[in-house]
């Protein structure tokens, strides 16, 4: 195990470096920083000598070796804390990065905590009595949920809980942006979980139809295995049988497949963060974007390429250690 | 157009008089009569093929159903009457937009660009994704890692930062213009979201190859002296059309959905060239929440729910059809 880990870990440097530097490169294309930093800073981008001081500090060359160069020079910034500052207002990008992804991790385990578990029940509800009326009425329940896509639902649940229920009660029941009403200082959970309500209900709707059709699968797929034909057979309550047994092996996907959706989570909130405003990862990006601020993305790609990493590995190591069949090494 | 992506229903009622008289004739049935039958009995996949004809045939017949062009203004504004953001009447049935058009005119050219899209987009990922992968999956070796690893980064990270990356790219690379066109046009959009979309379907038709090639026979089409061309374009893809078929079904939904999420962030088509797309109303449903002008939004995000619902509920009949095993009977 502790073999596997070293060797996936250690490979994991070459990957990352591999996916950075095409990241780099898609991104330095994409953007085009200097441009970007002559559009937020005309006055000093006119000057040769200050724009030949942004070239040589940034990295900027031109031409495919500059790329390559270019690379390096960001490469060993990166990684000794020279970060440079953002191209709009010339912030340093760390602490607005830190917060975002606070932030977005808080979103995350709350959306995620609520659309795996109730995903996960109505799968085993649906799973218990195949091809009856709830089987088909959860699964028609999935796909329509797969169908609502959250920026649909998100203005939706906008319209109703905003802005009619102002119309018809005089007050909206909840907010639709930010995460603190404005000029809030400091951490208030009541009021952070009143604000995140109608993200969370965005993203569950997708998650909630997913988890319930692979939980289906998953539980169908051991209800027709041998060993609980034996379980029965040895006389043990049905109950027992389902709990001890199809229930327990049932999950050893699906802790996969949820390893893997926590990489997702990261960068996945994008959507509901842009329309909710909500001050994350998402949102991050898109502003980021929006000024074509290189330095900014950067950093950001790479959190969300290590993560996806990261949790590949915990997917991996959770699968082995559930189903002790599959050896590592 | 509904033809390629689902049985049409003429074709289902003509089906079930031959079905019936099987017992009699004791006729056999060809896997094709049977997939029809079993997609027959989706009630759901049968009731979305219809509905998704209705509303391509409204949007084919857009010069008799819409009522207003796509630019025009229900009636010219006049002091103390004004014609932008009327709620629905019998003049505009779902209502007018900011600049006075009426919303249900536009849902229909808006419909016709984004189906024309995910169609052109949904073929065009199949055709390469299926390419692809029969090689992969036959060939093996460096292709096929190259192909998995290659993917497995694109579709592990978030498809919106991956679209607007590759978007903004190809934007500054001048010779990519010539091919693609304008990144504010519907050409631009289709190889873009094509370049992405081909990933899923190669992933697919790859583990469905890989499992046809160990089957008797191919082997016995090797055994034959058959060019791995040949197994590949007669034994394999003909084998794995039900497959594809559903692959297009969702292929096609994606592009739709992706077209209509790019363009709610603004990166979608431009609007000022005398035509919309879904992605381009439900847009504009984001500026109509706060003034609670409640048809720009619920007439349009409804329209994407139904057409996605369809496509989707089409896909999931068929892959019950193609693959009787990941069905349950009742």
């Amino acid at each position: 195990m502790l073999r596997f880990i070293t060797r996936r870990l250690l490979w994991a440097i070459p990957t990352l470096l591999i996916l950075t530097f095409v990241v780099y490169c898609a991104l330095r294309l994409s953007t085009d920083p200097l441009a970007s930093y002559a559009r937020s800073n005309p006055r000093l981008a006119k000057q040769p000598a200050k724009r030949a001081q942004y070239i040589e500090l940034n990295g900027l060359w031109p031409g495919f070796s500059g790329y390559v160069r270019g690379y390096f020079h960001w490469l060993g910034g990166f990684l000794t804390g020279d970060w440079q500052p953002s191209i709009k207002g010339s912030r340093p990008v760390w602490p607005n990065l830190k917060e975002a992804l606070i932030n977005t991790l808080r979103l995350g385990a709350v959306a995620s905590f609520f659309g795996i578990t109730v995903g996960l029940a109505l799968g085993v509800f649906a799973g218990l009595r195949p091809g009856k009326l709830r089987d088909s009425a959860v699964n028609t329940g999935a796909l329509i949920g797969f169908s609502i896509q959250p920026f649909i639902s998100a203005v939706l649940l906008q319209l109703l809980f905003s802005v009619q229920w102002a119309k018809w009660f005089g007050d909206p029941l909840l907010p639709t942006s930010g995460m603190y009403p404005a000029g809030h200082q400091g951490f208030n959970l009541v009021l952070m979980l009143k604000f995140m309500i109608l993200p969370v209900i965005v993203v569950s709707i997708q998650t909630i139809a997913s988890y319930s059709r692979y939980m289906r699968a998953s539980l169908l797929d051991v209800m027709s295995s041998d060993y609980l034909r034996t379980a029965r057979a040895k006389g043990i309550s049905e109950r027992q049988v389902l709990v001890k047994h199809a229930l327990r092996n049932a999950m050893v996907p699906i802790v996969t497949i949820a390893a893997l959706d926590m990489g997702f989570i990261v960068g996945g909130l994008i959507i509901s963060e842009g329309i909710f405003q909500y001050p994350g990862m998402g949102l991050f990006f898109l502003t980021a974007e929006g000024n074509g601020d290189f330095p900014e993305l950067m950093p950001w790609m790479v959190i969300i390429t290590a993560s996806v990493i990261f949790f590949n590995l915990l997917a991996d190591l959770a699968y082995a250690w559930l189903d002790p069949r599959i050896r590592l090494d | 157009m509904t033809d390629l992506i689902s049985p049409s229903p003429t074709d289902d009622s003509g089906a079930a008089p031959s079905d019936a008289a099987i017992g009699v004739l004791k006729q056999t049935i060809s896997p094709r009569q049977m997939a029809f039958k079993r997609y027959t009995n989706h009630r759901a996949a049968v009731v979305s093929a219809v509905a998704l004809t209705v509303i391509v045939i409204f949007v084919v017949l857009s010069p008799i159903t819409a009522r207003y062009g796509v630019n025009e203004a229900i009636f010219k504004a006049e002091a103390g009457r004004r014609n932008q953001n009327l709620p629905p009447s019998s003049q505009a049935w779902f209502g007018t937009d900011a600049n006075g058009r009426d919303l249900y005119s536009r849902l229909i050219y808006g419909t016709r660009v984004s189906l024309v899209l995910g169609l052109f987009t949904g073929i065009i990922s199949v055709a390469v994704g299926a390419f692809v992968g029969a090689i992969a999956g036959l060939k093996g070796g460096w292709i096929d890692d190259l192909l998995m690893r290659a993917t497995d980064i694109m579709l592990a990270l978030p498809l919106l930062v991956v679209l607007v990356i590759v978007r903004g790219a190809l934007r500054n690379v001048s010779w990519v213009k010539v091919i693609m066109g304008e990144s504010t046009s519907v050409r631009f959009l289709v190889v873009l979201l094509s370049l992405i979309g081909w990933m899923g379907v190669a992933r697919l038709v790859r583990g469905q190859v890989k499992q046809l090639k160990e089957r008797e026979f191919i082997e016995a089409a090797r055994a034959l002296g058959a060019s791995t061309t040949r197994i590949m374009f007669r034994h394999l893809l003909p084998n794995s059309i039900g497959q594809l078929m559903v692959a297009l079904s969702f292929a096609i939904i994606g592009a739709i959905t992706a077209e209509a999420t790019l363009s709610f962030f603004g990166y979608g088509p431009d609007a000022g060239s005398g035509m919309t797309s879904m992605g381009l109303l439900i847009k504009d449903s984001k500026s109509a929440v706060p003034a609670g002008y409640w048809w720009a939004v619920v007439y349009p995000g409804a329209l994407l729910i139904l057409v996605s619902l369809c496509i989707n509920f089409i896909g999931d009949g068929m892959r019950d059809a193609v693959d009787p095993k990941m069905q349950v009977d009742a």
